[in-house]
């Protein structure tokens, strides 16, 4: 035991760090802060803090600016935990809306979110995929089985039941949220 | 064979001794890979019997056998977990009657009971219910806790309590993990060596099912239990309850949820131990490689304390044993280094001397000026608070009312600030110490 002490004190630098009682900033958060910082939001997306003295629960809006879900305007909570980047952010999209990949609740369907989540991939990978869903709805990834069936077998019937869910009407008998601008 | 016990000069119970004669072989007589200077017998007892250490977590059985029977005295555990009559295959201190009762008060019990002499501590509850103070008093460390959350936060801890001016505020840490047939044990000196945030890409993800296969076409009995765990919960009880795996009730819903999505699909298996396992992600634990990674961590803290062999863990030597039992046994040590960006170790808080006066505007101004940090675009916060933030364009408009408030208002005496800047790849850490 004594010879890892002599040795700390060979390896020591000038420098003083004491020990304090007070909170230090955790790990996720620095990590979170280092991911806001690298975050490239252009001019379809934006981000709200709640509490902005907490950055691990913040939403997204996305405002696709082509394809089918052109014009609408969607919110994402994003949340964080202590084990961040060891877990992923826990990603939901607050609207009801008629998408393959994501079901009433609000689940998504997007494999960084989880069976390929990486602690190397940060934010900004999570929200270009997000982005990507808009642009790219998938039917062979299907969480809503209706839509994705729809996708694949009509493409033309499911762009118009897409405008006419985000304008608030009735697709196979489900309501959904009015989401245009 | 009288020979060896013979030697222990002025040992205090000549008698009590014989127990340990094999220990004493090692203790009592240099070997080839002990130090010039190390001295043979009575110190090392010593030390054994004056060291104070802590073991934590789910290897607590053998962990406590081994660390009483290598001629440990002072034994603290820590353990949250409560007896179930599952455990009682592999954890040999608990017996049919113990069922129910916490798991550190009847391992310390038992241990005490058969090995005379040793002092055991237990604590039931969580290694977050301590503090600092708390942990201050072990001279080391030795855990086999099953998260790796709990692992983060007691790595961050002990680095956070080292004192470069005094040599007691450090406390290595010995860490083993098994799951199924594979384990590891590491040694860290905290501050010195890799810790195990730098270590964190060792821990393989969770392997997860995408959730579209969940929803449309689960092939297995633990995709209906995550599905229910995951949507059915979500739609049909998020409103009124959070999930909580310990709760009965709440594990019979999700069982009967998953065994009716079982049938609907026709998917044999679904069962109530099973539902359990996927939603608190139990890994069935192999009594054997807990057995091995135990004994491999109270081998490393054994020739720590004796300096008997050279353990695992000083700088530039092997820190990492990893094990592999799934066909024929593997192991494999090395040297897993130090990151110099490791958001815990890489970068420790420097002192930074502040006019409490001043406003943040001009502290921000201040970094960019001095010589080795240079920050331009800095972003800062507290524990607490988001001081300042460039980006994202809404956090900056929250946060920038506080450019114009006085440092003393927004940080308290000593409190550590991180500080990121896209210029670099690390984040600073600085404790603001105001001027008097
Ligand atoms: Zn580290």
């Amino acid at each position: 035991m004594l010879k890892i002490w002599s040795m700390k004190q060979k390896q020591q630098q000038a420098e003083n760090a004491q020990p304090g009682k007070k909170k230090k900033v955790t790990a996720a958060q620095l990590r979170v802060q280092k991911d806001l910082s690298e975050l490239s939001l252009g001019s379809t997306m934006r981000t709200e803090f709640p509490n902005p003295d907490d950055i691990l629960n913040f939403t997204l809006t996305i405002e696709p600016d082509e394809g089918m879900y052109k014009g609408g305007r969607f919110h994402f909570s994003f949340a964080i935990n202590q084990n961040f980047p060891h877990d992923p952010p826990k990603v939901k999209c607050t609207q009801k809306i008629y998408h393959p990949n994501i079901d009433m609740e609000g689940n998504i369907c997007l494999n960084i979110l989880r069976e390929d989540w990486k602690p190397v991939l940060n934010l900004n990978a999570v929200i270009v995929g997000l982005q990507f869903l808009f642009l790219e709805p998938n039917a062979s990834d299907p969480l809503n089985k209706e839509a994705a069936e729809d996708l694949k077998t009509n493409r033309e019937g499911f762009k118009r039941n897409v405008r006419s869910s985000m304008g608030g009407g009735s697709v196979k008998g489900q309501t959904f949220e009015r989401v245009l601008k | 064979m009288d020979m060896d016990g013979a030697s222990v000069n002025g040992s205090p119970a000549g008698m009590d001794r014989k127990r340990w004669t094999y220990l004493d072989r090692i203790l009592n007589r240099p070997g080839p890979f002990t130090d010039e200077e190390w001295v043979p017998g009575e110190p090392n007892i010593e030390s054994l019997e004056r060291m104070k250490i802590l073991g934590a977590g789910g290897l607590g059985c053998e962990i406590l056998k081994n660390l009483a029977l290598s001629g440990f005295k002072d034994i603290h555990v820590i353990d949250m977990d409560t007896i179930d009559v599952s455990n009682l295959n592999r954890q040999f201190l608990f017996r049919q009657a113990d069922v129910g009762r916490p798991k550190a008060e009847v391992a310390a019990q038992f241990v005490e009971k058969r090995v005379r002499g040793v002092k055991i501590t237990p604590f039931c509850g969580k290694i977050q219910d301590k503090d600092e103070d708390y942990y201050m008093q072990f001279g080391m460390v030795i855990c086999g806790l099953d998260s790796i959350e709990a692992r983060r936060w007691i790595n961050a801890t002990l680095v956070g309590m080292v004192d470069n001016d005094d040599a007691d505020t450090l406390k290595p840490l010995i860490d083993g993990g098994t799951e199924g047939f594979k384990g590891q044990a590491r040694v860290i000196l905290p501050t010195m060596t890799s810790c195990i945030e730098c270590q964190l890409d060792m821990h393989a993800p969770r392997a997860a099912v995408p959730l579209c296969t969940l929803a449309t076409i689960p092939r297995q009995p633990q995709h209906c239990i995550e599905w229910a765990h995951i949507i059915a919960w979500e739609e049909e009880r998020k409103g009124n309850d959070t999930l909580d795996t310990d709760d009965p009730e709440h594990i019979t819903w999700l069982y009967q949820k998953a065994l009716a999505r079982a049938n609907e699909f026709n998917i044999p298996g679904v069962t109530y131990s099973m539902t359990q396992g996927v939603v608190k992600n139990i890994i069935p634990a192999i009594a054997s490689t807990n057995a091995i990674v135990a004994a491999a961590c109270c081998n490393e803290a054994f020739k720590i304390v004796t300096s008997t062999n050279p353990p695992l863990g000083f700088p530039g030597t092997n820190n990492y044993m990893m094990y592999t039992g799934d066909d024929s046994v593997y192991t494999y040590t090395f040297e897993h280094s130090k990151k110099d960006d490791c958001p815990v170790c890489g970068n420790l808080a420097k002192n930074l001397e502040v006019d409490p006066n001043t406003t943040l505007e001009d502290f921000i101004a201040s970094l960019a000026e001095k010589p080795e940090a240079q920050l331009k675009k800095p972003t800062l916060r507290t524990e607490e608070k988001s001081l300042y933030y460039q980006s994202p364009p809404s956090l900056e408009e929250q946060t920038r009312p506080n450019l114009k408030k006085k440092l003393s208002e927004l940080v308290s005496d000593g409190e550590q600030i991180a500080v990121s800047d896209p210029a670099f790849q690390i984040t600073f850490k600085f404790k603001l110490v105001f001027k008097k």
